[in-house]
């Protein structure tokens, strides 16, 4: 579907709170639904979120507005807003989406890929997410 | 309402963006060249998203027309 090769996008996903992931997933699945090949580079709080299972407890939110926290999360339920992961899992399915683990953050919190949800392909480092990034659009979430 | 022979249709009112675009993507997918595919959406980002992917993807866009409360993206696959 894509024209150009180099048609990526890049996300740093760092945060792990529930409305930044949910803005993650978004953009990943308008990007693959356009045709772009994206790369979600897991790090810290963004990692943590991956854990097997963490998705189902996970009801974090950005610091800054937590005064909206709780309206925000009624909304999504009373709406029915998919969750980030099945949305994640819907690009997937839809286009070409990686989702790679910091190699920094497994070691320090003691991460097997084991430990983290099945969408999560492989773990990798910095210099290599950066290696591949190059050349595309990088975001940092 | 023009007669237009539409193949298969989707209701994607109840999603939220890209979700109707991911539902159009995932019926043309499917589809036959030369099938007509329909998706009922109200998400707002649909107007824009859809036409930009089907130009993208170069297929042809039917037509955008209301239906109750939501649009109807009509797309043909040409390839």
């Amino acid at each position: 579907m894509s024209d150009k090769s180099n048609d990526k996008l890049s996300i740093v996903l760092f945060s792990g709170t529930v409305d930044k992931l949910m803005a993650a997933s978004v953009i990943t699945a308008g990007a693959t639904a356009m045709g772009k090949q994206v790369t979600l580079f897991l790090t810290f709080w963004g990692l943590m979120a991956f854990k097997k299972a963490a998705w189902k407890t996970n009801t974090r939110f950005s610091k800054d507005f937590e005064d909206y926290a709780k309206a925000a999360a009624q909304a999504m339920q009373a709406k029915k807003v998919p969750h980030w992961l099945d949305t994640l899992k819907q690009a997937m399915e839809i286009g070409e989406v990686k989702i790679k683990a910091c190699g920094l953050t497994m070691d320090l919190f003691d991460l097997k890929l084991a430990d983290l949800e099945p969408v999560v392909s492989e773990v990798t480092g910095v210099g290599s997410f950066v290696e591949e990034s190059s050349g595309g659009q990088t975001l940092f979430i | 309402m023009p007669a237009i022979n539409i193949t298969k249709e989707s209701d994607a009112r109840g999603s939220f963006c890209p979700g109707p675009q991911m539902e159009l993507i995932r019926l043309v997918r499917a589809a036959k060249v030369g099938d007509v595919l329909a998706v009922l959406s109200r998400d707002e980002g649909s107007r824009k998203d859809i036409p930009a992917w089907i130009a993208k993807a170069k297929h042809e866009l039917v037509g955008m027309d209301p239906f109750e409360d939501a649009t109807r993206f009509i797309c043909r696959k040409t390839h």
